[in-house]
């Protein structure tokens, strides 16, 4: 039998370790994305979000520090970097899409992006936003470690751009499907693209599955994106800046 | 498996190199990406085990967001204090960018359409 001294030392070994935090973060992950199978995966239902929750719930109710979990889920946000040059994969795959679509989608991707950083910017600027938020809301359309990237350059902070990042990729996979049918948009193209556009990844993977078709526009989408995000938010920022005092 | 995630590796190292050594505003993973796309333009495609290997780790992508996510916690204060203007901004702005996206190319591509025919 172990005494509860000796528990409480395991407990310390492993809470100092990564192996905890890694773990921790797979059975969480794993579990949300049950429930979202169960719930014949319905958008609210969405499992970065209820994963996120479980996590957050359990470090507070732990005590545990972002930063001693953060050693051992390194190992799955590392894999962000890969997976964004691994996107050149699917794009490639839709070249002849591509190429017969490029017209539209290349006008569209301008309007959707413009759109996502000036509304960003506009609206939390109306509602007293401050600067440093600002700033760290103007890439939150773009996938995690590229958005990151752009507001340490324009002077955001990238850990709250990445939190915006999931939350803007949350709403954006739960609420298109409605916003859809309101417009009475069917064309699962259409309903990839956009999504991937306005809501990076994670629109990605919950475009993936309502149909192959929208999941890989949603990729081709959020891959232009980034690149054209990455370019014209340094550009954008100084105007919008002046243009709002 | 392992060469092709050696090659994804390499694709973003070489990224993170041209970014830092010319000051590029793209993060180092996006030109990586860029790259890799251009080779595979050259070469005519990707080996069966690149292509393997891509869609094991992006049929994971929403895995990846959840380390991140988590990182909610630690602006909590923040959140506190800006919750409506944050929450104003990502609501409206996704919303918005969803249904501008989608009208703009759903009219584009039936104008094309038109004009093919």
């Amino acid at each position: 039998m172990r005494t509860t001294a000796q528990l409480a030392e395991i407990w310390v070994y492993l809470s100092a370790s990564p192996l905890l935090g890694l773990t921790v973060t797979l059975l969480a992950y794993q579990g949300a994305y049950w429930l979202y199978k169960r719930a014949n995966f319905h958008p609210l239902a969405n499992p970065v979000l209820l994963a996120v929750v479980a996590l957050v719930l359990l470090l507070a109710l732990t005590g545990t520090p972002y930063p001693t979990y953060f050693d051992g889920a390194q190992f799955v946000h590392f894999l962000l970097g890969p997976a964004t040059v691994a996107l050149a994969i699917p794009l490639y795959t839709q070249l002849p899409k591509l190429r017969a679509m490029a017209g539209p989608l290349l006008a569209a991707l301008v309007v959707g992006s413009l759109t996502a950083t000036v509304s960003a910017v506009a609206i939390g600027r109306l509602f007293g936003a401050s600067e440093a938020s600002l700033l760290s809301l103007a890439p939150k359309s773009v996938t995690t470690p590229i958005a990151m990237g752009i507001a340490e350059r324009i002077g955001g902070l990238p850990s709250l751009t990445a939190v915006l990042v999931i939350t803007t990729g949350i709403l954006g996979a739960v609420s298109a499907r409605f916003i859809y049918q309101a417009l009475g948009i069917a064309d699962h193209a259409v309903r990839g693209f956009a999504i991937g556009v306005a809501s990076h990844g994670i629109g990605t993977a919950r475009a993936f599955q309502v149909s192959e078709q929208a999941g890989a526009f949603s990729g081709l989408a959020m891959g232009l994106n980034a690149l054209l995000t990455a370019l014209l938010v340094p550009l954008l920022i100084p105007m919008l800046q002046r243009w709002l005092g | 498996m392992l060469g092709a995630l050696t090659i994804l590796l390499v694709f973003q190292l070489i990224g993170e190199v041209l970014a830092q050594l010319f000051a590029l505003p793209v993060p180092g993973p996006v030109i990586g990406m860029a790259l890799l796309f251009a080779a595979l333009a050259l070469r005519g495609g990707p080996s069966a085990e690149l292509r393997d290997t891509a869609q094991n780790l992006l049929q994971h992508l929403s895995l990846l967001f959840v380390p991140a996510g988590v990182g909610v916690m630690l602006h909590f204060g923040r959140i506190g204090d800006e919750w409506l203007p944050l929450a104003a901004s990502l609501v409206g702005s996704t919303v918005l960018t969803i249904a501008v996206t989608a009208l703009v190319l759903r009219a584009l591509s039936r104008r094309a359409e038109t004009a093919g025919k």
